[in-house]
């Protein structure tokens, strides 16, 4: 393989790592809280595909605003998910909350479908980020560059958010202990609500992105994306959100360049993310960077 | 019940058992020459999920497992079941992708040792899998075992000289008939019973609720652990080879998580750790979810057109699991089981009134 | 203790850490044969530590624990998982009662006895097929039940652990322990939450289960009445160390005790 091509799949592999890491950081924050796999996270980050599509493709409405409604639509439909469907299971055993979870992501995937009908259906690129160009030979577009870039960005603002304002610090004590904030005066549900927004806001952005990369939208287009990017989070270390990032990108590294090296194996592909999973529970099931819970005895 | 003692209770309670399995069958055994060949398949369907669903129970009721790997171990027991009552002459057509393997193409096997061969390979990748995943505690537990069954099924797809890879395998001798899968879930009922009932049921149940009481007691829970998920793994894979030769023909969409996703319905609707409500749930939920295919056919009344909704189906089969967990979340039977001394006492309430 | 090589427990230099905080430090002791010991101190001495390595939910960062069976065989228990512990002879109770709330009395007690018990599981799958397990099984009930008579709770046989009241779980968690046939009881705070007279029939009754049940028990009390009413000798803990040991007597006049539980200046009092 040439340099050329390596770069080719080095960019790839960052701009799929990075998408992987920002829907992850949705799954690390909300496991944080409320030790909770949200199930449907995947499927609200389908949603904001569909959303960006709607707007742009179907309304033809400029692209700008189309990010904007998908952004604030999916933030609101992720709302509704925690308040309808795991709000009322708090106080439950956290497996019936699991259930739940599987509940509402079974149903956001049949109502895709029953809405948006099942057809996969293609999205247009805007031009301005398809136009090529070429540094030292490689060629690139812009899509590939901002990916990782608008990645990157978020990240940065929500650990400036995370560790340097109120709310920031309600959520980090939230997730140490969520009886104690609530004694100390914190509105534990608006704090997870606001986790919920936050996390939902940027599956949105990485469906957005994604619609764009893979030009087309799909309602079952959550599953695979969400499962993978749980497991990115549960290898980066779960309930750290640099783990998330960091292990969004090993992820988005192991597919790209398992199958870039080995072409054979392409089949598998999607099955390396679960190998993964089941390697860093044997050897460190803490994660990369996360912190060891134990059970009082 | 005064009048009875003990040992007099018993008694009724087998001789009430026995009658009501023989006329159980007799039922079963005329039901093909009286009722339409669709509702037998249901009928069947019925005992071949209520199969899946105790086996689920299994570890996850009783074992406290949270299990969503279900649909890989059926996927193995209906291959495997597959592959050995297929003939060589019909695998030689069928492999069109990849050449068959050999072995695979000479292996054969009455039914019967197929159902078990299916429980015992899906019972062994049971094994492989829990060893390194019991390790985990709870939900990590859900989401790796969720990871292997999609592994076996990205294998199944892959492995064409031994699978057929996409194709599946087509024409499988329709040998679960009605009083095959009933069978098969009368003996799996007789085994779970007894083994609930014994000491080792209590112990499976401590480990469930407690595992550091367990463990003080001198229980080697992991052990118990692998042990229980290996038996329910096993079911599943009975249960799978069962689908299988009920459907007649199996590919590796089957199985994917929605599999899972309708016996985890199943369980929690009938209530975790109850059998009796496994068998519940599985009446209830086959026959919903067949009932609920007339929300995707188009309908006609009168003059009036409805269109089928694709996709409905499972919007209603959803809201119904959320509304469960949320509003009844032990489900119909919670942990009770069904006994005649229940019954007959209900009964004798009702009569009085 | 005045004879070292009769001991039915000892620790030998024993150091548990948690991150920096030493949460036991050092710590030498032993339990004689059919003892009756106590390990005071006041709260976040680590005496639930303490009892944690012994029955090898933590492993220590420095020294062991040996345990000595009736046949006079000394085996090493340190780094034995805790069920290992207890198939050597080894069960305890817990400060915060740990039955299996869903289960019944009985079935608590029959879990106790699952370790001793010979017959698989396989073995009950089909009627009538091995007659010694299904024996073994109506065995197991029987003496579950007696055990449960024993110690006043037979009437409660079919009730579920989590509704019985709140001196009957502690009684159930000493039979369910006993069923386990150990050969050395850990008892974690027994007379928690319990009033004078419960207390005053708790001593009673732990005395006569040592001689019945041929004993040595170590426990751990708030309950300083209990303490001196019926142990035989004392360890005392503060802050992980061990700050004083000997007959209760000697332990009720130590000014280091006296200090360690109600501060300076009472001790100077």
């Amino acid at each position: 393989m040439d340099i050329n091509m390596f770069m080719q799949h080095f960019i790839n592999a960052l701009g799929l790592g990075s998408l992987y890491g920002l829907i992850a950081i949705g799954y690390t924050m909300v496991y944080g809280i409320l030790r909770l796999i949200n199930f449907a996270h995947g499927d609200i980050f389908m949603l904001g595909a569909y959303f960006v599509f709607f707007a742009t493709v179907q309304f033809k409405l400029p692209w700008m605003l189309g990010v904007a409604i998908a952004i604030i639509g999916t933030t609101l439909c992720g709302l509704l998910v925690d308040r309808i469907a795991y709000r009322p299971l708090r106080s439950a055993p956290r497996i019936s909350a699991l259930i739940s979870a599987i509940g509402v992501s079974f149903f956001i995937e049949n109502i895709a479908v029953v809405i948006f009908s099942g057809m996969p259906r293609p999205v247009v690129q805007p031009p301005l980020l398809m136009e090529a160009f070429s540094i030292s030979g490689i060629r690139l577009v812009p899509l590939a560059l901002m990916v990782p870039a608008i990645s990157f960005m978020i990240v940065t603002a929500l650990l400036w958010m995370i560790y340097r304002t109120k709310s920031g610090l309600a959520m980090r004590s939230i997730s140490f202990d969520i009886e104690t904030t609530r004694l100390m005066g914190v509105s534990v549900d608006r704090i997870i609500a606001l986790t919920f927004a936050i996390g939902s806001a940027l599956a949105a952005v990485a469906g957005i992105m994604w619609a764009l990369r893979y030009p087309r939208v799909e309602p079952f287009m959550g599953i695979m994306p969400g499962f993978k990017a749980f497991i990115a989070a549960v290898f980066g270390g779960i309930g750290s959100i640099p783990g998330a990032m960091l292990g969004g990108l090993s992820l988005g590294f192991v597919e790209i360049m398992s199958v870039a090296f080995f072409p054979k194996l392409s089949g598998y592909r999607d099955a390396f993310a679960f190998l993964l999973l089941v390697v860093i529970l044997l050897v460190k099931p803490t994660g990369l960077m996360g912190e060891k819970l134990e059970d009082k005895i | 019940m005064s009048g009875l003692n003990s040992g007099d209770k018993k008694l009724r309670n087998n001789a009430l058992t026995i009658f009501s399995a023989a006329a159980l069958a007799v039922c079963l055994w005329l039901a093909p020459t009286f009722i339409d060949a669709y509702k037998v398949r249901i009928i069947n369907l019925i005992a071949i999920n209520a199969i899946l669903g105790l086996s689920l129970n299994l570890i996850y009721g009783m074992g406290g497992m949270f299990s969503l790997g279900h649909s890989g171990f059926m996927a193995i027991g209906a291959y495997v079941s597959a592959i050995l009552i297929i003939t060589p002459d019909q695998k030689q057509l069928m492999w069109i992708l990849d050449p068959i393997s050999p072995w695979v193409m000479n292996l054969q096997a009455p039914f019967l040792l197929s159902l078990i061969a299916a429980g015992v390979a899906a019972a062994f990748f049971g094994v492989l899998i829990s060893i390194p995943v019991l390790r985990l505690g709870g939900d990590y537990l859900g989401i790796a075992t969720l990871g292997f069954s999609e592994i076996i099924r990205i294998l199944i797809t892959n492995l064409t000289p031994i699978t057929n890879g996409p194709l599946g395998l087509k024409g499988i001798p329709p040998h679960a008939s009605l009083l095959m899968s009933y069978g098969c879930l009368a003996v799996m009922l007789l085994c779970v019973t007894r083994l609930m009932r014994s000491n080792f049921g209590n112990v499976v149940r401590a480990v469930r609720d407690d595992e550091v009481a367990a463990k003080t007691m001198g229980i080697d829970t992991f052990r118990i652990r692998v042990l229980v998920f290996t038996l329910g793994c096993f079911g599943g894979g009975v249960g799978g080879a069962l689908m299988g030769n009920l459907i007649t023909t199996i590919d590796p969409k089957m199985f994917m998580i929605t599999q899972t996703y309708s016996l985890l319905m199943i369980v929690v609707v009938g209530g975790l750790g109850s059998m009796t409500g496994s068998v519940v749930g599985a009446i209830l939920i086959t026959t919903m979810l067949e009932w609920l295919r007339f929300v995707e056919n188009p309908i006609t009344i009168g003059s009036l057109n409805i269109p089928g909704i694709p996709g409905m189906r499972m919007v209603i089969f959803s809201v119904l699991l959320i509304a469960v967990i949320i509003f009844r979340r032990e489900g119909i039977m919670g942990m009770r089981e069904f006994s005649w001394g229940w019954l007959l006492r209900d009964a004798k309430k009702g009569g009085a009134k | 203790m005045s004879n070292e090589n009769d001991f039915a427990l000892r620790l030998d230099g024993v150091t548990i850490q948690f991150g920096g905080l030493v949460a036991v430090n050092d710590l030498t002791m032993n339990v004689p044969r059919k003892g009756i010991i106590g390990l005071i101190g006041p709260n976040g001495a680590g005496k639930t530590s303490a009892f944690n390595v012994i029955t090898g939910f933590y492993k220590p960062n420095k020294g062991y624990v040996e345990f000595r069976g009736r046949d006079g065989a000394v085996s090493r228990i340190t780094g034995l998982p805790p069920h290992r512990v207890c198939q050597a002879g080894l069960a305890r109770t817990f400060q915060n009662i740990r039955l299996f709330g869903s289960e019944t009395a009985i079935q608590n007690v029959m879990i106790g006895s699952y370790v001793r018990q010979r017959g698989r599981w396989w073995m009950n799958l089909v009627p009538f097929t091995f007659p010694g397990a299904s024996r073994e099984e109506e065995e197991i009930r029987a003496n579950a039940l007696a055990l449960l008579e024993r110690l006043g709770l037979g009437a409660y046989a079919e009730t579920p652990a989590s509704s019985l009241p709140y001196g009957a779980q502690r009684r159930l968690e000493i039979a369910r322990a006993l069923a386990t046939k150990p050969e050395f009881l850990l008892l974690d705070e027994p007379a928690a939450g319990m009033n004078p007279q419960e207390s005053a029939e708790l001593l009673k009754f732990i005395r006569s289960l040592r001689d019945e049940f041929d004993l040595s028990i170590l426990l751990i009390e708030h309950d300083m009445k209990v303490v001196m009413g019926v142990c035989e000798y004392i360890w005392v803990l503060d802050q992980g160390t061990l700050i004083a040991d000997g007959s209760p007597e000697d332990i009720r006049m130590n000014p280091k005790v006296v200090e360690a539980y109600l501060g300076k200046e009472a001790a100077h009092a």
